[in-house]
């Protein structure tokens, strides 16, 4: 039984259904990411994503367009982004604590909507999955890298956008700067707020589509507190990608295929309990990162609020 | 921490700064009013019933103090680990171990009095919380594992821990012959259980998490080792150059900070359940007590002794949203969204408080016209 | 002026909610002419989730209709009592108000129902899904033999499955959820013995986006027909969809989520028990009983999807198990 773990099927089981599981971590994350490098940490954002996900599949399914649907979630998300970026941002308050704030009012918020609006548990026809002409029949390859939707392929696309607008632009410069010394930041005339005004209301529209990836895209249902932790795990993949866009992939791709082996482990009926297959992918995650000894720095500013001073 | 002594006339002004948070609760409350109006409820009949629901009778307000008794456990750790600026989010987890942890004990040994296996299963529960804070505390300190990633990686472990025991190894023998198979221990023997004011649910557990939060006030404010926990978590970099072992605080905070919060699950064993079960997430044990801990603290602005009436206040609000679900028959979900507004408008409420602070400050510097104490600035 | 504006809102808000605490407190919903029956319910989940709570809620309303409509029989409701503290809390406060019946929807609280019934005699108290009253008079139990309606849904799957190999989406190992994949399973061997029966217990009961990935593992792993139990497996239900293999629902109708490939819907009726048991408070007893839905006394319904182009020829080989189950020539083996 042990062996039927490295067959062929198995195997490309894990790598595609790893592929799409870590599709809403990577929206949530990175968009996490360009918050936390500017200094701010948002615990918000399962909230976020629940709203967005409620947003999606309700506007898909009333005017029958996903990209209505998208653009609801992106919207929701940046207005929750825009709520948390006033609190923190201009008001000084703790961000880890508003950030639970934000989350418990998405939680009760997406879901008071959905029984008002909806009442009962409903489909919608989602994204439908993308061939790619020639490239999804290779056998094995087309199965991991080509049989997914849209908003899956555009997630990973995100991850060198976020690289680039980090890493090469004068934006990511100033996203950076304010992050690591907002003083310094300050009085070369760079505008702290509005930098992080910018990063927190991006963070909370990808965290938007995360949601909306995840009620039309890759369940097509939407319930009540449907995420379940996952905007939770989204940000402790920010630390474990150590605030790059890359390593975040790294590590959502980590997490997704260990839960995904974790389900196959079952299937093939190995003699493991349930619940300790389950604990596999949280254990593994640590223990990646303690075998890594990552040496990177927070960003220095990071929680802190901005005060010029007096 | 000297005090600088306030003018006279000051008092009020402290006042107004000390129920910041009920206002900011109030605020939150009018934003939900139109909420409740929305839904279809009268929305000055519901909060009637929240008001009734926490305070309204003996019993209510006993409902109340229980709800709060784990809150402030969180909080007293929570105080600890942000103030050494180690954020902790895995109360939820490091309750369930320490549940777990004092379950075993008055499972095991039945056979012994109650005076002895109460206080060592508390302790038991203590050391338990302490592991599973310690361990991401050590990660920290000597691997460079961000505390946030691996405190919600522990409390996902927590879960299937506890899911894995109650369904196994320590599952109620009369279920185990049952075909429904309860996740859920045995209960423990009247002996074992923290007194209770009867009739209402009220147990010691009160009395002992406002001794801790003296004990913790002392602990941070009097002695070095908070000296130190608080210096290392205010500039490690100059805690190093002092001599101070940075990382040996940052492994003791997190570790003190866990072992407040096992305590925390087994007093909800032992005062309240009197035994584990399991739905198979975490707050159907804990009651998100993990999480709501924190917010607790935070209203109490990291003071332990602060954290007292903020816990009150909290679970107040947990407790009358409940019974204002019952009664007008709202959706739980507007009771949630309704926690997180007020969560949100407290947070933020403090913006006003520091400047009534700083404002007063400038005005005692006009009077006295010397340059005046530097406003501390709570730091998490 | 700014500040003047500022201060004139802080007081209005005051004033607003000091007059909301001192409002006089709600009349409580007296009956009518103190004939109405006015039952509560703690549930873990929400009333709409198309599984263990929703099973309850529906069963309530349908009394309720039986019985002449709201004024005759009251409902109130506390749903999303996952916490086991709140729900005691819950529990004691219908107490309180002088309820008929309470009932604990959910085993978790069994622990708090055996505290707080005999502080309450003259209130009739029922919990499930168990079998224990814990000896006392005025608690009734309940629960759903499952393992009846998971065995005909896996002789059904045995027959239907051209693969040989079924899957099966659990939420954790326990419980009323584990009762009806153990009667699947049995099902299912009993029909095709060298049937492979693969059962993924995802370790929650709200993880969609993991219930679904374990219908796609299965899907993977060969397996043509699927079931699962629990409110996550909507996400799973929308995998099966999309790779046309066919599904078996539990505890609700859950046709309605994907017409096309649903077979067949294990739906408990609880209102088979309930009014055994109002009819029993209404003469005096109060409870000391335990109850069961099966098969045989229709609270457990198989309903075919009428949709479902492979229904109709199941229904035979359905009827005939379950006739086999009633009267005993089938019997189910558990582990």
């Amino acid at each position: 039984m042990i062996s039927d773990l490295f067959s062929m099927t198995v195997l490309i089981g894990i790598l595609a259904s790893g592929i799409r599981l870590a599709t809403p971590y990577l929206y949530a994350a990175i968009g996490e990411t360009f918050g936390q490098r500017s200094g701010v940490l948002n615990l918000g954002v399962e909230g976020q994503m629940l709203l967005g996900a409620f947003a999606a599949f309700y506007i898909s399914l009333t005017t029958g367009s996903l990209w209505l649907g998208v653009l609801a979630a992106m919207i929701v998300g940046a207005v929750m982004g825009l709520a948390m970026a006033y609190v923190t941002v201009n008001l000084h308050a703790q961000q880890g604590i508003s950030g639970i704030g934000f989350y418990l009012f998405g939680l009760g918020m997406s879901d008071l909507l959905f029984q008002k609006l909806l009442g009962t548990v409903e489909t919608v026809r989602g994204f439908p999955r993308l061939s790619v002409p020639g490239l999804s029949d290779i056998p094995g390859l087309g199965e991991i890298f080509f049989s997914h939707n849209l908003l899956v392929y555009l997630a990973y696309l995100l991850v060198p956008a976020a690289w680039f607008i980090l890493n090469k632009t004068t934006l990511g410069l100033k996203i950076r700067s304010v992050g690591e010394n907002p003083d310094a930041a300050d009085s070369l005339g760079v505008s702290v707020a509005r930098i992080r005004y910018f990063t927190i209301i991006l963070g909370g529209t990808l965290s938007g589509i995360a949601g909306a990836s995840l009620s039309i895209a890759l369940l097509n249902v939407f319930q009540q507190n449907m995420t379940s932790g996952l905007g939770f795990i989204a940000v402790a993949l920010v630390y474990f990608g150590a605030w790059r866009p890359w390593g975040v992939l790294g590590g959502a791709l980590l997490f997704s295929m260990i839960n995904s082996l974790q389900l196959w482990i079952q299937v093939l009926g190995i003699p493991v309990p349930s619940d300790i297959a389950v604990m596999m992918p949280y254990i593994l995650t640590i223990l990646v990162l303690v075998a890594s000894v990552s040496r990177v720095r927070a960003p220095s500013a990071l929680t802190r609020p901005f005060e010029r001073e007096a | 921490m000297a005090v600088k002594k306030a003018p006279r006339s000051d008092w009020t002004s402290r006042l107004i700064d000390a129920l910041m948070p009920v206002f900011a609760t109030l605020a939150a409350l009018a934003v939900g009013a139109v909420m409740l109006f929305f839904l279809g409820a009268n929305p000055l009949q519901a909060y009637r019933a929240l008001w009734d629901g926490a305070f309204g009778s003996s019993n209510a307000f006993a409902e109340t103090l229980v709800k709060a008794t784990p809150l402030l456990l969180v909080a007293l750790g929570i105080c600890i680990s942000f103030r050494g600026d180690v954020i902790n989010i895995g109360g939820e987890g490091q309750m369930i171990v320490g549940a777990i942890a004092a379950t075993w004990v008055g499972l095991t040994f039945t056979d012994w009095p109650g005076w002895v296996i109460i206080p060592l299963a508390m302790l038991i529960g203590f050391l338990g919380g302490a592991v599973w804070g310690g361990i991401p505390g050590f990660l920290k300190a000597y691997f460079n594992v961000n505390e946030i990633l691996s405190t919600v990686m522990m409390n996902a472990i927590a879960v299937q821990l506890m899911n894995f025991l109650l369904r196994g190894p320590m599952i109620d023998p009369s279920q185990a012959e049952l075909a429904s198979k309860i996740p859920q221990t045995a209960r423990l023997i009247e002996a074992f259980r923290l007194m209770r004011w009867a009739p209402t649910r009220l147990h010691v557990g009160i009395l002992i998490a406002v001794i801790l939060a003296i004990l913790v006030y002392i602990l941070l404010f009097r002695t070095t080792l908070g000296y130190r926990i608080r210096a290392v978590g205010q500039n490690p970099h100059a805690s190093r150059y002092a001599g101070i072992n940075v990382k040996r605080y940052i492994v003791l905070s997190l570790l003190l900070s866990g072992a407040f919060a096992g305590l925390a699950g087994a007093i909800q064993v032992y005062g309240v359940n009197y035994r584990m079960i399991t739905d198979g997430s975490a707050s159907g044990f804990t009651g998100s007590a993990g999480f709501n801990g924190i917010v607790a603290a935070l209203f109490g602005q990291l003071h332990p002794i602060w954290s007292i009436p903020a816990s009150i206040l909290f679970g107040a609000l947990l407790v009358g949203a409940n019974s204002m679900q019952r009664i007008v028959q709202v959706p739980s979900a507007l009771v949630i969204a309704l926690n997180g507004l007020v969560v949100v408008f407290v947070v933020s409420s403090e913006f006003w408080r520091r400047r009534r602070q700083r404002r007063r400050l400038a005005a005692i510097r006009e009077k006295e016209g010397e340059s005046p104490p530097q406003a501390v600035e709570v730091k998490a | 002026m700014k500040k003047l504006v500022r201060l004139s809102g802080l007081f209005l808000l005051l004033a607003l909610l000091v007059s909301a605490c001192g409002a006089p407190a709600p009349a409580p919903a007296e009956p009518p002419e103190g004939e109405a029956f006015r039952v509560a319910v703690v549930m873990p989940s929400a009333i709409n989730d198309l599984a263990f709570s929703q099973s309850m809620y529906d069963a309530l309303v349908r009394v309720q209709g039986e019985m002449g409509g709201p004024d005759a029989f009251e409902i109130v409701y506390s749903e999303n009592m996952f916490v086991v503290d709140d729900a005691a809390a819950a529990i004691r406060d219908y107490a309180t108000q002088g309820f008929d019946l309470v009932i604990a929807h959910g085993s978790q609280y069994g622990s708090s129902l055996q505290e707080i019934a005999p502080d309450f005699p003259e209130t009739s108290f029922a919990w499930g899904t168990t079998v224990d009253t814990f000896g006392l008079p005025n608690v009734f139990a309940y629960e759903a033999a499952s393992q009846e309606g998971g065995f005909v849904n896996g002789v059904l799957a045995a027959t239907l499955s051209e693969s040989n190999i079924l899957g099966v989406v659990g939420p954790i190992e326990t419980g009323d959820a584990k009762l009806s994949v153990d009667g699947f399973k049995a099902g299912a061997e009993a029909t095709k013995p060298d049937i492979q029966v693969n059962v993924n217990y995802i370790g929650s009961f709200s993880d969609v986006a993991l219930a679904s990935e374990a219908a796609t593992t299965h899907i993977s792993a060969g397996a043509d027909v699927l079931t699962g139990t629990a409110q996550m497996v909507v996400g799973a239900i929308g995998q099966a969809e999309e790779a046309n293999v066919l599904w078996f629902g539990t505890q609700s109708n859950q046709a309605s989520l994907a017409p096309s490939i649903v077979v067949a819907s294990q739906v408990y009726h609880w209102e088979v028990v309930l009014r055994d048991m109002i009819a029993k408070i209404q003469a005096g007893t109060l409870g000391g009983e335990a109850f069961v839905i099966n098969l045989a006394n229709g609270g457990e319904v198989i309903e075919f999807n009428p949709e479902s182009t492979v229904a109709a020829e199941a229904q035979t080989l359905a009827q005939e198990t379950i006739q086999g189950i009633i009267d005993g020539s089938i019997q189910i083996p558990l582990p």
